[in-house]
C-alpha cells in the first residue's frame, strides 16, 4: 500500500441534494405562471422575463469579476431572483426599469451584504419597492388580459373602493395585474411541484394565507366573496409560495415559520384595509424579513430530552 | 400507528446488499502472528498491565487489569509469548500502549475456559462479576464498560433491558449475521440481563430492513413471557441510544441522563452475546464481527476474528481490493461515524465493527458553498438542534453562544452535514467546537 488514502471528518457521504438543484426546482415552479403571464400579456412580457434574468446574472457576475471574487452565477439563485422580480412587474413596463432593477437586486441587496445567504431582505422584493418608489406611475400601470389597453383598476383596487370583483376570473387569471401574480392556478401548480419536490415546507404559505382570510373574514362580516377575493388577488398566492418562502430571508425554526406566516398575514391584511394602496404583500414580506432573527431568537425548538427544563 | 422511531433522521443509501447474504467466516489465529492488545479500547481509565516481556499467558487470561473505577480487564485471545509492551496505533490514529503477544499455536486456554454454566444459580454479583472478569464492553463502538453499565444505582427502577439491533449504519452487516446465524446466544445474553433486573421486559430492537431477522427472532422469543422483539422503522440514526430508547419507550433524554434515568439498560446485539458466551459458556471476551465491505472490496464479508489480529489480514482475507486496485477511502466503521483511516496497521479492537472501502472518495470532490438557510439541517437533527445556527456559532468559535444552543446535546451522527445540499461540514465543525468546551470545562 504505497499511495496515501484521504483522511477527513465522518460523516464519509453526502446526499444528493444541492443548492444549484433547488434553485433548478424553483425555477422550474415558476414556469406555470411565467407561460401564462405570457400567454396573457404578449411578447412584451417575455422580453421583460428575459431581461431582467439577464440583467441579475449578468450584474452578479460583473460584480464577483470586478470583486475578484469566486464566480456563483451556476447556483441559479441569480435566474431565481430575477424571475421573481420580472414576474412583480407589469407587463408594458419599459425594459430598462426592471433591468434596473435587477441590477439593484443583486448588486445592493445581495452581495454588498456579503452575497448568497447573507443578505437580509429579498433581493427581488427590495428591487421590486425601490421600483415602486422611484417610478411610481409606470409601476402601477396594468394593462388588461390580451390588449394594450390600460385597466382602469386592478380587482384589489376595486375591491378596496367597494366595487364587486369575478373571484373566477381572479383564480383563472384573467385580470390586470403584474406578469406573474395573476393566475392563481398556476401559481399552484408550481407551488404544488415545490411541495411535492419538499422545496418548500406549508409552514409558511398556509399560516400566511390562513391568517389573511381570517383577518379579512372578520373585518367583512364572514363575506367569503370578499375573503376570497383578498386570497386570490393582489400577489398573496405569489408572495406566499414562492417569497415568504425564501429560504435566506425566513426563519430555519418551524416553530418561527408560523410566527412569520401570521405576521405577514397581519400586516398584509392590515395594509391592504387600512393603508393608502391597496396592495400589501411585498412591504409585509419585506418588513418581516427585518423581523427574522428575532423571531428565531424566541422560536428555538425544544432540545431532544430538554422537555419540562430538565437540565 | 406506525413503527417505533424519532423525529429527524436520514435516508441515506444502505450498501448492505454487499454483505448482507454472507454467512459469519471464522477467521482462525495463526501460529506466530503477532497479536496486539491495546491497554485502551474502551471508555475511561487504560487498563494496567499483570504481564511482563517473556511470560507466557494462556488464552483468556487477563493481562491487564481495570485500572479504575470505570475501565475494563484485557484479555489475551491466544496463547504465546508477551513480546513486550509498547505504544502501538489504534484505528482513531492515536499511540496507544499496548501489549504485544506473539501466537505460539498452542490455543492452551486458562482453567475451566468453556465450561458449560447454569445461569439461573447464579447470584447477580456472581453475574456482574463475570461479565467484568471478562472485559467485555459496549461493542457497539462507545466502549463503554458493560459490568458498570449493569449496575445501576437503582436497579428496581429499571423496566427495559434494550438489545440494539438497529444497526442504522449504512455498509455494515455484523449484527444482522449475528441476529441469523446465532440467535440463540442473542436471546441467551439478554435472559442472562433480565435475571439480573426483576422488574424489567427484554426489548430487541430491530430496523425493518432487516424482516428475515424480524421473524427469526420473533419466532423465537415467541414463549418467552418476558422479551419481545420490537421493529423499528430504517431510519439513521435509529441505533442511537437516546433515539432507540425514544422509539421503544418514548421517553427523553438528554446528554447529562444515563438511559438508567429512563430505566432502560440499552445494549449492543454483540454485547449481549458476549455476555451469553462468558457467563454460559466461560468464555471471555475473545473475538469481534468485523463486516469488512464497500466498493473496493473484491469479496465482501462478514468475518468471525479474535481480538488483537491484525486488519491486514481481514483485507486479504476477502480478497483484497477489487482489481488491485487501492481505494481512496478506508474507514474503520460505517459511513456515517466511522473513521477515516491512513493505514491499516492497527489491531481489531473491542470496539471494530467493520472496514468499509470507497474507490471514489465523494466527500473531498464537494467544495462547501454558502448556506442558504433551507433549513434542512433543523429537519433531519434527531436532537431537535438548529445546526444553521450552531454553525453561525462554531465559526467565530463562539462557545458560549453554542452551549446556549445546545451544542453539547449533539451526538455528531452526521444527518446534517450529510442532508447539506451546500455541502457544509457541520458535524465536523461541531465535533471541534464540541472538544473545545469539554476542555474548557475540565480546566
Amino acid at each position: 500500500m504505497g499511495k496515501l488514502f484521504n483522511v477527513s471528518s465522518s460523516p464519509h457521504v453526502r446526499s444528493k441534494h444541492t443548492t444549484q438543484a433547488i434553485m433548478f426546482d424553483v425555477a422550474i415552479a415558476m414556469l406555470p405562471a411565467s407561460i401564462y403571464g405570457v400567454w396573457q400579456f404578449g411578447m412584451h412580457a417575455l422580453l421583460v422575463l428575459i431581461a431582467t434574468v439577464l440583467s441579475c446574472v449578468l450584474s452578479e457576475y460583473v460584480f464577483e469579476k470586478c470583486m475578484k471574487k469566486p464566480i456563483t452565477i451556476y447556483d441559479g439563485s441569480a435566474v431565481v431572483t430575477g424571475m421573481i422580480l420580472a414576474l412583480n412587474m407589469p407587463p408594458q413596463i419599459p425594459v430598462w426599469m426592471p433591468v434596473l432593477g435587477g441590477v439593484f437586486a443583486i448588486i445592493i441587496v445581495k452581495q454588498m451584504y456579503g452575497g448568497l445567504g447573507q443578505n437580509w431582505m429579498n433581493p427581488a422584493l427590495a428591487a421590486r419597492c425601490f421600483l415602486l418608489i422611484s417610478f411610481a406611475g409606470k409601476m402601477t400601470t396594468f394593462s388588461e388580459p390580451f390588449s394594450d389597453a390600460v385597466a382602469s383598476a386592478t380587482p384589489m383596487a376595486m375591491l378596496k373602493a367597494g366595487e364587486q370583483v369575478d373571484v373566477a376570473a381572479m383564480f383563472i387569471g384573467r385580470i390586470p395585474g403584474t406578469i406573474g401574480e395573476v393566475s392563481v392556478i398556476a401559481l399552484l401548480i408550481g407551488a404544488a411541484y415545490l411541495v411535492v419536490r419538499k422545496v418548500i415546507s406549508l409552514r409558511i404559505p398556509l399560516t400566511y394565507i390562513a391568517t389573511v382570510a381570517v383577518f379579512a373574514a372578520i373585518y367583512s362580516g364572514f363575506d367569503m366573496t370578499y375573503v376570497a377575493a383578498h386570497i386570490c388577488g393582489g400577489g398573496l398566492i405569489f408572495g406566499a409560495f414562492f417569497m415568504a418562502t425564501d429560504y435566506v430571508t425566513s426563519p430555519i425554526t418551524p416553530k418561527g415559520q408560523f410566527v412569520f406566516g401570521i405576521a405577514l398575514g397581519l400586516l398584509t391584511a392590515l395594509f391592504r384595509i387600512f393603508g393608502g394602496s391597496a396592495e400589501g404583500v411585498s412591504y409585509a414580506i419585506i418588513f418581516c424579513n427585518i423581523l427574522v432573527p428575532l423571531i428565531e431568537k424566541y422560536t428555538l425548538p425544544i432540545a431532544f430530552g430538554k422537555k419540562g427544563g430538565k437540565k | 400507528m406506525g413503527l417505533a422511531t424519532f423525529i429527524g433522521g436520514i435516508h441515506p443509501y444502505e450498501g448492505k446488499e454487499l454483505s448482507e447474504d454472507k454467512p459469519i467466516q471464522v477467521l482462525a489465529p495463526v501460529k506466530g502472528e503477532e497479536m496486539v492488545y491495546p491497554l485502551s479500547q474502551h471508555i475511561g481509565a487504560p487498563a494496567k498491565p499483570l504481564v511482563a516481556k517473556g511470560d507466557r499467558v494462556l488464552r483468556g487470561q487477563i493481562i491487564a487489569e481495570a485500572g479504575g473505577f470505570i475501565s475494563a480487564n484485557v484479555l489475551s485471545s491466544v496463547s504465546g509469548t508477551v513480546k513486550g509492551i509498547e505504544p502501538r496505533l489504534v484505528a482513531n490514529g492515536a499511540m496507544v500502549q499496548s501489549i504485544i503477544v506473539e501466537n505460539d499455536g498452542e490455543e492452551e486456554a486458562i482453567e475451566g475456559f468453556g465450561v458449560e454454566r447454569d445461569y439461573t444459580k447464579l447470584s447477580k454479583e456472581e453475574i456482574r462479576g463475570i461479565i467484568k472478569a471478562a472485559g467485555i464492553v459496549g461493542l457497539g463502538g462507545a466502549g463503554f464498560p458493560t459490568h458498570v453499565k449493569l449496575t445501576p444505582k437503582d436497579e428496581a427502577a429499571i423496566d427495559h433491558v434494550i438489545v440494539n439491533g438497529a444497526e442504522c449504519e449504512p455498509y455494515l452487516t455484523s449484527d444482522y449475521r449475528m441476529m441469523m446465524e446465532r440467535p440463540e446466544e442473542i436471546i441467551g445474553g439478554l435472559k442472562v440481563i433480565l435475571q439480573l433486573f426483576d422488574n424489567a421486559k427484554g426489548i430487541i430492537g430491530i430496523e425493518n430492513n432487516k424482516p428475515e431477522a424480524i421473524k427469526k427472532l420473533t419466532e423465537m422469543v415467541k414463549d418467552e413471557p418476558r422479551i419481545e422483539v420490537c421493529p423499528l422503522l430504517t431510519k439513521y440514526p435509529q441505533g442511537g441510544e437516546r433515539t432507540l430508547i425514544y422509539a421503544v419507550t418514548k421517553r427523553e433524554i438528554n446528554s447529562s441522563m444515563l438511559p438508567a434515568d429512563a430505566g432502560c439498560v440499552v445494549d449492543n446485539i454483540d454485547t449481549v452475546a458476549a455476555i451469553y458466551n462468558a457467563v454460559c459458556k466461560s468464555v471471555p471476551l475473545q473475538r469481534k464481527i468485523i463486516t469488512v465491505t464497500g466498493d473496493a472490496i473484491a469479496n465482501p464479508q462478514n468475518f468471525e476474528v479474535r481480538l488483537g489480529t491484525d486488519y491486514k489480514r481481514l483485507l486479504e482475507a476477502a480478497g483484497g481490493f477489487k482489481d488491485g486496485k487501492e481505494p481512496e477511502k478506508m474507514i474503520s466503521g460505517g459511513p456515517m461515524m466511522g473513521q477515516a483511516l491512513f493505514s491499516l496497521d492497527f489491531p481489531v479492537a473491542k470496539t471494530s465493527s467493520a472496514l468499509t472501502t470507497f474507490t471514489k472518495d465523494q466527500v473531498a470532490a464537494m467544495e462547501p458553498t454558502p448556506c442558504i438557510r433551507c433549513g434542512k439541517c433543523v429537519e433531519v437533527c434527531p436532537e431537535h438542534l438548529v445546526p444553521q445556527l450552531m454553525m453561525d456559532a462554531a465559526e467565530r468559535h463562539d462557545m458560549e453562544k453554542f452551549q446556549a444552543l445546545n451544542g453539547m446535546e449533539c451526538v455528531e451522527c452526521g444527518c446534517c452535514a450529510y442532508t447539506c445540499p451546500a455541502k457544509r461540514p457541520l458535524t465536523q465543525a461541531f465535533k471541534e467546537q464540541r472538544k473545545a468546551v469539554a476542555a474548557s470545562r475540565r480546566k
